[in-house]
């Protein structure tokens, strides 16, 4: 069978093209982007909004395609079309990690659609640190993917520290001002200073006190958790800007970081060699890989818990713990086993009320999604979980509806609560109040 | 009731707006002193103005309390900053205070329905954004039957039977009850069939797992006015006359709950300062999106209102003209058309009217009426029908021919134009589209159950609104910003013109936004076009749709290019069919004496001519000529079957999977549901647990009772059918008494090499985690689902093992060894069976020059429930079938553009190389909706065969039992080849 054609990114191409990049975790993204440019990558993250993005992915994708397809697909020939771009001088990137689901295919439905569209010449590059593709001006060399790995680190916790110094902010815009500063101010640093670990424990503190500095008014608020497939569940172009919505409303985000859907990632590998006895070669390395990882995670938990009022995330190892009665590791397509894990995660750390995202139809959340919310309620009686569907049919007052209904629910509760925490002791307070 | 001014209120206003109605409740004290539910018709803030005036002349100068709560009321509140609640939140606050011992709430609204259970902890349940409107539903429908709400609720009562109808939304149930109308059921029946259908998808869209039981609430309008509807649920849900309540608020439920809301709330104010607020409010433009208008000036109108006044069919008075005539019927969904030509291809009579329920009926009166006109000079020659009552009407009425419409559509437009490139027809329910090319059918693309609804959509919109058709397209053409609604099927768009009219939008912007949409529909969903010069040069569209001159604008302005519309565009159908006929030579059509004595009658039956037992409708005509529909095969039409009985690859595997046989076991007997992966690697687990000591106990094949005996305990409404099917097999295996359930997690299957992985689909590879999770049955007996590796011998031995060994006493590695080989070569022999029998079934239809169709899908796509037996239809029309895993290693592995990662999958584009390879062999591909992995081999199966010429044709296939709109789809394949030769 030959080999499948693709355009490669040549190195030749990397001097002088822009690389786009679709608007999936703004805030990781901004960092990773500043760390591929340091290696001399012109990349640019998309921006753009607005109806014919979705226009032009129904136009040139299935329209049974996932959501998240059609968005990413259209966002790009969006910017291709709008004249903004040398289309000569221009390369895309989309980010694999392969699996079971249909969303592998996404590369390949966006080549077809680049070429329907008349703009097959352009090299779509495939960011995967397995290196499911090659190509020879972009290549994730272990420096790279070191750096990549702090980057999604920083923006783990730039992303929980706004999150929780938001709602209460006292000058609005306060907080994500600071994380757009932290971002420029981290980028220079591991240009200059080079990464390791040490650096990224004394960055952490840095942002940590930063953090402290804002002024914050502790009222009491409903704290939602937002979990569910990766691209909804991050993107405001997927999610119709669902945290803004959210703390509108006057509910606190708790959205859990990408670092745990990495290791995720790696969980999956390992399971495979268990189970199935595949994989066994690269076993040791992944293992090595993880067991850093988790490690690693956990110094930076402790030092959070130690050095600040903030609530640091949760252990992978312990949110495993937690899944274990309700599904087993080995489902690993689309978010698997972690969706589960991240609702009982929150759920355990005092977050009841969850919005569970998913695309119209996806199908891992037929299971892991729609399929857990029985057993999950059933065992755990106090969560307040709502499904939300998004495609290009779904109108947001229907979606608002619904999370409206959940947070009238959540706030029933809170008063319940609020009214238990004010005779209860100061113990209870310093878990209440997390952040000064 | 005191607010921060320390002002008392006097009385507490709860508000209410729905999709449709609008609800307001006054109380002082507990006392209800108004309550009015009036139809909004979308002018939200003009009648909740009128209802505050209302208020108004009670209250006068008092203070009072308000909150506002339903779907539409969320902009208002916002506009106008009096509280919103949530309306499932104000329900609860009502039964809390009227009704606490209340087990379940079920309420249904305009478009929304939900469930609170207040059983162990309060739990509310809304309806998904797919599964449409109820109460909406209802009216659909009502206007489907030509008659009211009220009446349609008065005959459900006198129902003699219920016939399935899909519960997933509007579409799909539409579908349903067309052919059944078509087909002369009764409408008594047909009612409460539409009202069960509510209660099922209530019930399976809403419960999800839980069980309704207690006492039970019913609230909303429709609940409250649809007494048939009460009396279904109760049926259903086996309640007693005192666990069943309705009560007298039942339609006021919510504005009560906001009125008990606003006291707890600090907003007072007086009925004058809120009707200044709403008032005010109107003036707020929201945030839908607009597009530019139809016409950008009068000028511009005024040209295409010339351009195409001018596309039209020559005229002759029928008292004018003597001769052969030539009728042509189109028997739609919807409406009946009629046309009479003249030797000379003149109308010399047309009809185009709804069929309002009875095409029968008007046909009759229409051939009376012809046979006066035409009295002695003028003789009809020759007769053809066309359409979905095609067939009854054949039958009834003797017509010459009756031939698929896709090719009565093509013969018109090809009279019209001859150098015709593209066919768009948009008509009640159906979008076909053909490409012409060198004179002959090149592709007929028609659109999904999804996507249909277009022109009764618009139709019914425009009643809902309060006007005609024609009006509401008037107003379409003078939308100055017309309304973005998206281009998804239509049940969605009812969501997005409530969201358009929150923002205010008006009926003149709603109308040209649907028209844009039906167009959007068409071209991206159905047409799949990228570019109008995918289309060619020469465009015909037609269709009662495109009478509408929005819609015909909109299709213009979308594609950037002017198109034909024949001033009898709603007639194309039965022109085509009028052209067909002028062939005949002697005509049997009955004549005006016979006429005189025409009786018909419908009545139901079940055929007992296989274990299926068809629903079928008999119709009878008064010289004791009979017409049966509803029949899967040809049994039940009473006649000997002494057709040559051709190869049917389905028939074999569901023969050879059925009769595995197993005997009593030392171990015990396991149960394994006969669905999903099992229907491919039943002989694998069969083998090992036979060889193990088990009697192994196979579910049924599915029928529709094995989907309503678990679809209590179904979690996601949008998973595909064969997944849903699921929980009825295993509630039968528990039932039937089974010690264990098996059925494995397997994130791999079989790696039949050339291919970039070998996945299961994420439904069928985890589905038992959601059965663990989901059916509380599972929990009487053992459920086994191990993760295993069935690619290799070794390893699944080793997983079996690891997972046993302590769950079976005194089992051993090398006993399981023994017995996976033993099930490996069962495996091997059942797959390579398959296909000897594909090959000798190709070798065999070669012989006999019978065409062959490869029934491409799943493997559990045999299952007769999950193909409503399209593989015995196809039969029927001559053809071969084979399977696609009994033929597609004949075709050499190569690479697809996308990822070939899922082993069934992989076969697909083998088994269309295939076709694309060999002249006799056609493909047609089956479709489970809701099948997120076939969006992407869908277009690349047709890709492959379009590259080689062939045509691809898709069947879409859910809980829908009507095969209406497969046979035209297969029809017309074998109208287009037979075109082509």
């Amino acid at each position: 069978m030959e080999e499948r054609k693709y355009i490669p990114f040549t190195e030749e191409m990397k001097k002088d093209y822009t690389i786009l990049v679709p608007n999936m975790l703004p805030r990781h993204f901004k960092l990773i982007m500043q760390v591929l440019k340091g290696y001399g990558y012109n990349m640019e993250l998309l921006e753009n909004s607005g109806p014919e993005i979705v226009e032009n992915g129904l136009k040139y994708v299935h329209n049974d395609t996932c959501y998240p397809a059609i968005l990413v697909i259209g966002q790009f020939l969006t910017a291709i079309k709008s004249g903004k771009y040398d289309v000569n001088k221009t390369a895309l990137v989309l980010f694999q990690t392969g699996g079971g689901c249909r969303a592998s295919n996404y590369i390949f439905l966006l080549r077809k659609a680049l070429e329907r569209a008349g703009y097959g010449f352009i090299p779509v590059i495939s960011f995967s640190l397995t290196g499911l593709e090659k190509h020879p001006g972009f290549k994730m060399t272990v420096p790279v993917i070191h750096r990549v790995f702090y980057a999604i680190m920083y923006g783990d916790l730039l992303l929980s520290l706004v999150n929780q110094c938001k709602p209460y902010e006292l000058i609005s815009g306060e907080s994500e001002k600071l994380a757009d500063e932290l971002t420029v101010r981290l980028v220079d640093d591991m240009r200059q200073n080079g990464v390791s670990f040490k650096r990224l424990k004394e960055n952490s503190r840095v942002i940590l006190s930063e953090f402290s500095k804002i002024q914050t008014a502790r009222v009491p608020k409903v704290k939602v958790g937002v979990v569910g497939e990766i691209y909804v569940k991050y993107s405001p172009l997927g999610n119709n800007n669902l945290e803004q919505f959210l703390v509108d409303e006057g509910a606190e985000v708790v959205v859990p970081g990408l670092l745990d859907f990495f290791l995720y990632c790696l969980i999956a590998y390992l399971t495979d060699a268990k189970l199935y006895g595949k994989g066994r070669f690269y076993y040791p390395v992944i293992k090595f890989f993880y067991d850093f990882l988790v490690k690693k995670q956990q110094e930076i938990i402790d030092i959070i818990s130690a050095e600040s009022n903030f609530k640091p995330p949760t252990s992978i190892t312990h949110t495993i713990e937690l899944v274990r009665d309700y599904i087993g590791l080995g489902a690993k397509m689309g978010e698997g086993w972690l969706l589960p894990a991240e609702m009982l995660e929150l759920n355990d750390s005092g977050v009841h009320n969850i919005v569970c995202t998913q695309p119209f139809g996806c199908l891992p959340n037929h299971i892991f999604g729609k399929g857990m919310m029985k057993p999950l309620k059933d065992k755990n009686p106090d969560m307040n979980i709502v499904a939300i569907d998004y495609d290009p049919g779904a109108t947001k007052v229907n979606q608002e509806n619904r999370i409206k209904l959940m947070l009238s629910n959540a706030k029933v509760n809170l008063e319940k609560n609020t009214f238990s925490y004010q005779i209860s002791s100061d113990e209870k307070e310093k878990s209440e109040i997390k952040c000064k | 009731m005191y607010n921060s001014n320390n002002q008392k209120a006097e009385y507490s206003l709860g508000i209410d707006i729905g999709s449709t109605t609008a609800k307001v409740i006054l109380r002082h004290g507990e006392e209800i002193i108004f309550e009015s539910y009036e139809r909004h018709f979308s002018q939200v803030r003009e009648k909740t103005a009128e209802l505050l005036s209302a208020v108004r002349e009670i209250t006068g100068e008092n203070m009072l309390c308000a909150a506002i709560s339903g779907s539409a009321g969320l902009g208002l509140s916002e506009a106008t900053g009096i509280p919103f609640v949530q309306e499932v939140f104000a329900t609860g606050e009502v039964v809390r205070l009227k009704e606490p011992d209340t087990s379940c709430v079920i309420e249904l609204g305009g478009e929304d329905a939900k469930i609170i259970f207040f059983d162990g902890g309060m739990d509310e349940r809304m309806n998904g954004s797919c599964a449409g409107g109820t109460g909406a539903f209802i009216d659909q429908m009502a206007t489907l039957l030509n008659i009211t709400v009220d009446e349609l609720d008065e005959l459900s009562l006198n129902a003699g039977r219920i016939y399935p109808i899909a519960s997933r939304c509007g579409v799909f149930a539409k579908t349903d009850i067309q052919p059944l109308l078509n087909q002369g059921a009764r409408k008594e029946d047909v009612s409460a069939s539409i009202y069960q259908a509510v209660v099922n998808q209530t019930i399976a869209g809403l419960a999800q797992g839980k069980k309704i039981m207690g006492k039970v609430l019913f609230l909303g309008g429709p609940l409250y006015y649809c007494k048939g509807l009460g009396e279904r649920f109760k049926k259903t849900l086996k309640l007693t006359d005192e666990n069943a309540v309705f009560p007298s608020y039942g339609r006021f439920a919510v504005a009560y709950g906001a009125s008990l809301f606003a006291e707890k709330e600090a907003f007072i104010s007086t009925a004058d300062d809120l009707l200044k607020k709403v008032k005010t409010a109107a003036e707020i433009k929201g945030g839908t999106e607009r597009l530019a208008p139809l016409f950008e000036n009068e000028c511009e109108y005024n040209e295409f209102v010339a351009r195409h006044s001018s596309a039209t069919v020559e005229h002759c008075e029928i008292s004018d003209y003597s001769g052969n005539a030539y009728l042509g019927i189109d028997c739609g969904s919807t409406t009946t058309k009629l046309v009479l030509l003249s030797e000379d291809n003149k109308l010399i009579y047309t009809y185009y009217a709804s069929n309002q329920g009875n095409p029968v009926g008007i046909v009759l009166e229409q051939l009376l009426k012809l046979y006066s006109l035409c009295g002695k000079k003028v003789k009809i020659a020759g007769s053809a029908v066309t359409g979905y009552g095609e067939e009854l009407i054949k039958h009834a009425f003797c017509v010459d021919y009756g031939i698929v419409e896709t090719i009565a559509h093509y013969k018109a437009a090809k009279f019209f134009q001859p150098d015709v490139d593209f066919i768009l027809d948009i008509g009640g329910q159906d979008i076909k589209c053909f490409k012409i090319k060198n004179g002959a059918i090149d592709s007929i693309m028609l659109n999904e159950a999804c996507s249909s609804g277009c022109g009764s959509f618009l139709e019914t919109f425009a009643k809902a609104m309060g006007y005609s058709i024609a009006e509401f397209a008037q107003k379409g053409l003078m939308g100055t910003a017309p309304v973005n609604l998206g281009s998804r099927c239509t049940v969605f768009m009812n969501s997005a013109v409530k969201q358009s009219q929150k923002d205010g939008a008006t009926v003149e912007d709603i109308s040209a936004g649907l028209s844009i949409s039906v167009v959007k529909n068409a071209i991206y969903k159905v047409i799949r076009a990228t570019s109008p010069d995918e289309l060619g040069e020469n465009i015909v569209v037609q269709g009662g749709t495109f009478y509408n001159d929005a819609v015909l604008r909109a299709f213009e302005r979308e594609l950037g290019h002017n198109v034909i519309r024949p001033s009898i565009a709603g007639l194309m159908g039965a022109y085509g069919a009028a052209l067909f006929s002028k062939k005949c030579t002697h005509s049997t059509l009955v004549d005006d004496i016979a006429l005189q004595n025409f009786v018909h009658t419908a009545k139901s039956a079940v055929c007992q001519g296989c274990t299926n037992h068809c629903r079928l409708t008999v119709n009878s005509f008064g010289d004791g000529k009979k017409f049966i529909s509803g029949n899967q095969c040809e049994k039940g039409l009473g006649i000997e079957n002494n057709a040559r009985s051709l190869p049917n690859l389905y028939e074999f595997k569901r023969n050879y999977l059925t009769s595995l046989k197993s005997e009593k076991g030392k171990r015990g007997t396991v149960g394994m549901p006969l669905s999903l992966g099992m229907y491919e690697l039943l002989p694998l687990w069969h083998g090992i647990f036979t060889k193990l000591g088990f009697n192994v106990k196979l579910s049924s094949m599915s029928t529709r009772r094995t989907y309503e005996k678990g679809q209590f305990s179904i979690p996601s409404d949008t998973a595909c059918y064969p997944a849903k099917l699921m929980h009825g097999h295993i509630e039968e295996l528990i039932e039937s008494g089974v010690d264990a359930v098996f059925y494995p997690c397997l994130t791999y299957n079989m790696d039949e090499k050339n291919t970039d992985n070998h996945y299961n689909c994420p439904v069928v590879a985890y589905y038992s985690e959601l059965l663990k999770g989901n059916t509380e049955a599972l929990e009487q007996v053992e459920f086994w689902y191990p993760y295993l590796n069935v690619d290799n011998t070794r390893e699944l031995a080793r997983g079996l093992y690891r997972y046993f060994s302590n769950r079976l006493q005194g089992i051993t590695l090398s006993e399981i060894k023994a017995a996976v080989n033993h099930g490996a070569k069962e495996y091997e022999k059942y797959m390579s069976a398959v296909k000897q029998e594909g090959r000798l079934a190709v070798a065999k239809a070669r012989q006999n020059g019978d065409r062959i169709m490869i029934l491409a899908g799943r493997p559990y796509h045999i299952d007769s429930e999950i193909c409503h037996g399209i593989d015995r239809l196809a039969n029927s029309l001559g053809f071969a079938v084979v399977s696609e895993d009994s033929i597609f290693d004949l075709a050499k592995p190569f690479t697809v553009r996308v990822l070939n990662q899922w082993t069934y999958h992989a076969r697909l584009y083998r088994a269309a190389r295939y076709a694309a390879e060999n002249p006799d062999t056609q493909l047609v591909q089956l479709v489970s909706f809701g099948c997120g992995v076939d969006a992407i081999t869908t277009d690349e199966v047709r890709s492959v065969l379009e590259n080689a010429g062939k045509y691809y044709t898709q069947l879409k296939i859910d809980e829908i039992t009507n095969l209406g709109a497969v046979k035209i789809r297969l029809r017309s394949l074998l109208g287009a080849l037979e075109e082509g030769e």
